[in-house]
């Protein structure tokens, strides 16, 4: 069968096309679909020619095969260290046997690599760093993602995740009108609490414009509420776009390259749209990567960096308490002992180990890490889109031990993640293995603690 | 034969081997591209180098990255093995007296006794490599034929320039095969993964600028912790 009615290598263009695949309940006839679908090897080959230059070529070819990214592999380690989930195994097998043979593969091929690429590699990038030759196995299974998404093979969930950004520009169906009515309803609801509280919508030349994760609005409002009375208690001058809201790319896991393109666009558009001095992102690992440092390249950018100085949320948080203009009574301070998850996204990404260090030095009276951290510290376990992958759940739980143990070598019963999906595979992992921990991000536990300035007060009864 | 292997023969092995290494950097950087490889290469390179040399400098530094220090192991095979695969070709009087009658002119060399130290400790590392390839299963799903091939006439020059520096049974006949190992070391490098004499440097170099001009190396007091 060249093509199936749900997987195929025509991107979803509809809401109606969309509305479909979702009804495949678990993707079962997709991925029925998935094992009779052709492969166009003209077009893989032709792909690969164009695409696959000088790095990754010279990766493929002169790796040493001398096996010391084995260890920096959480998954290789968890994994009872299968010989098979040694980094440079798992991309030669796949990435490297598509090479060598042109795209001249067959489907089942295809499929072992789809396996390989979304359930043995969450693109962490840390092995990237224990090799001498400087070869990234993450940065070249995000790219074998691509390459195997423009034949169609891509799983389920990850189809729908592109799709969503393709058809509402967004990871979940938040329609413009959902998201303002979303702000509106948050402003409303904690004015009482917070008098003079707003979220300015699309306010032009402001200090400060907000983006956040889909998510936000969709599920947890409340999220986008503790945003807006932090710059609220902080003084700042902010607003968020009516469209370009949404930081996050699902295409990016998905490797689905046009739709991050898209998504992208309508962030650094609504950048350009309303000149703010900066932008600053939610907590989330995966929106920063997309749209800060990805992102850039996606829409073309030369010099590498979005429209405007764009911040991770971390960032702001350091700096506001840095400069006082958000105080923690110390009293409120938190007593017991607390740890902290380094996403991969923006720590190993984007080097921003100091500022949530920083922003423990204020709120934390025991603050404990985790082994490794910073740059060297384990992913999740659910990162690159294994999280959300119904089909690799079993191989997704089982990688969440690494983080389990680390964490319990802590003696913590309380862990910061400020990235959604790092605070979901640590939800998840309680769920799944019942340690005993609690997880937060760090705007519930900031305003719990934050100093209220005396003009912003509740007046007296 | 040997007057052969020494003078016509040494200058194509030279030529190959310089000229080809040339081609493969040059190709590097040539290949490289922004946005496929995501990396603002231009706007940032005084940054981007800084990462490039910070990164190379601590890969060349026993010791110098979280990697060596965690496989003491393979990082005492490796720079036994690569520091005797440097200097000796370099520095031994004996090539440095060839290289006097072919061009006129010599290097520095090394003193005997030193150099037959290194000699054995690279054959040492050489060895160490070997075991690691038989007996750690995360090695052995790697290693392919060609392995050790690439392994094999990596060593075989030290080995065999060894035995006859010993004289060791037939000297004519061991400095032979000395001079054909080397010299076929030399022919092959750039046509193999013995490339990777200069595009080690390559491509270290490359995801050191790509740390720092873009994962946030720029973002730390130094530069990224390897």
């Amino acid at each position: 069968m060249p093509q199936g009615t749900f997987c195929n290598t025509t991107p979803i263009g509809s809401e109606e096309e969309l509305k479909a695949l979702l009804g495949d309940k678990g993707g079962a006839q997709y991925y029925e679909e998935m094992k009779e679908l052709d492969v166009d090897s003209d077009a893989l080959g032709a792909l690969l020619e164009k695409t696959c230059q000088s790095r990754i070529h010279t990766w493929l070819e002169i790796c040493a095969h001398c096996g010391m990214c084995a260890d920096s592999c959480f998954l290789y380690r968890v994994n009872d260290r299968d010989p098979k989930q040694v980094p440079a195994y798992k991309i030669q097998s796949t990435l490297g046997e598509l090479v060598k043979k042109k795209g001249k593969v067959t489907n089942e091929f295809m499929r072992h690599c789809v396996d390989v690429a979304w359930s043995q590699c969450t693109c962490c990038n840390r092995c990237g760093m224990y090799c001498p030759h400087g070869i990234d196995m993450g940065v070249m299974f995000s790219y074998l993602r691509g390459v195997l998404n423009s034949q169609g093979f891509v799983p389920w969930e990850m189809k729908i995740g592109s799709g969503m950004h393709r058809v509402y520009n967004a990871q979940m169906d938040v329609t413009t009108e959902d998201w303002i009515d979303t702000c509106e309803w948050m402003a409303e609801e904690y004015e009482e609490e917070w008098p003079g509280l707003e979220i300015p919508i699309d306010k032009e030349d402001a200090d400060i414009m907000y983006t956040l994760n889909a998510r936000e609005p969709k599920h947890y409002p409340e999220d986008l509420a503790e945003a807006a009375i932090l710059f609220h208690l902080a003084g700042e001058n902010w607003t968020v776009p009516s469209v370009g809201w949404e930081q996050t790319s699902l295409a990016m896991f998905a490797g689905d390259w046009a739709a991050c393109k898209m998504q992208v666009e309508s962030v650094y558009k609504a950048i350009e749209r309303l000149r703010p001095k900066r932008v600053i992102g939610t907590e989330c690992g995966h929106a920063h990567r997309a749209t800060v440092i990805e992102g850039p390249y996606w829409a073309g950018r030369e010099d590498g960096l979005p429209p405007a100085p764009y911040i991770h949320y971390v960032e702001w948080v350091a700096e506001a308490l840095r400069t006082g203009k958000l105080k923690i009574d110390p009293e409120k301070k938190i007593k017991e002992p607390v740890t902290l998850q380094d996403s991969c996204n923006y720590v190993r990404n984007h080097g921003l180990a100091k500022a949530t260090r920083e922003i423990m030095s204020y709120i934390a009276e025991d603050f404990r890490e985790m082994g490794p951290k910073r740059e060297h510290n384990y992913c999740c376990g659910g990162g690159g889109g294994f999280n959300g992958i119904g089909k690799y759940r079993k191989e997704r739980n089982k990688a969440l031990q690494t983080k389990r143990d680390q964490i319990l070598a802590t003696g913590c019963k309380l862990v910061i993640a400020p990235c959604h999906n790092c605070w979901d595979a640590i939800r998840d992992l309680e769920e799944e293995y019942e340690i005993g921990i609690r997880w937060s991000f760090l705007k519930p536990l900031l305003i719990k603690m934050v100093i209220v300035p005396d003009h912003l007060k509740l007046p007296e009864e | 034969m040997i007057a052969f292997l020494t003078g016509p023969m040494l200058w194509v092995s030279l030529l190959v081997f310089f000229g080809g290494l040339t081609v493969r950097a040059v190709m590097y950087v040539r290949g490289l591209n922004w946005q496929l490889d995501r990396v603002a290469y231009k706007p940032h390179m005084s940054l981007g180098l800084r990462g490039a040399i910070h990164s190379i400098r601590c890969w060349l530094i026993p010791g110098g990255t979280y990697g060596w220090r965690q496989q003491p192991f393979m990082a005492t095979g490796f720079f036994l093995f690569h520091i005797g695969a440097i200097l000796l070709p370099l520095f031994l009087i004996g090539h440095q007296e060839l290289l006097k009658m072919a061009f006129g002119f010599s290097l520095p060399t090394i003193p005997s006794s030193v150099a037959d130290a290194l000699t054995v400790l690279a054959i040492i590392g050489g060895f160490m490599l070997a075991i690691r390839r038989i007996a750690l299963p995360e090695v052995r799903i790697l290693t392919t034929a060609y392995d050790w091939f690439i392994l094999g006439i990596s060593v075989a020059p030290f080995v065999t320039g060894f035995i006859a520096r010993l004289h060791l049974g037939n000297y004519d006949f061991w400095l032979t095969c000395h001079i054909l190992t080397g010299e076929a070391v030399l022919l092959l490098a750039p046509f193999t993964k013995l490339s990777h004499i200069v595009l080690f440097f390559m491509s270290r170099g490359q995801l050191g600028m790509d740390y720092n001009i873009k994962r946030g190396g720029a973002k730390r007091e130094t530069a990224f912790p390897w």
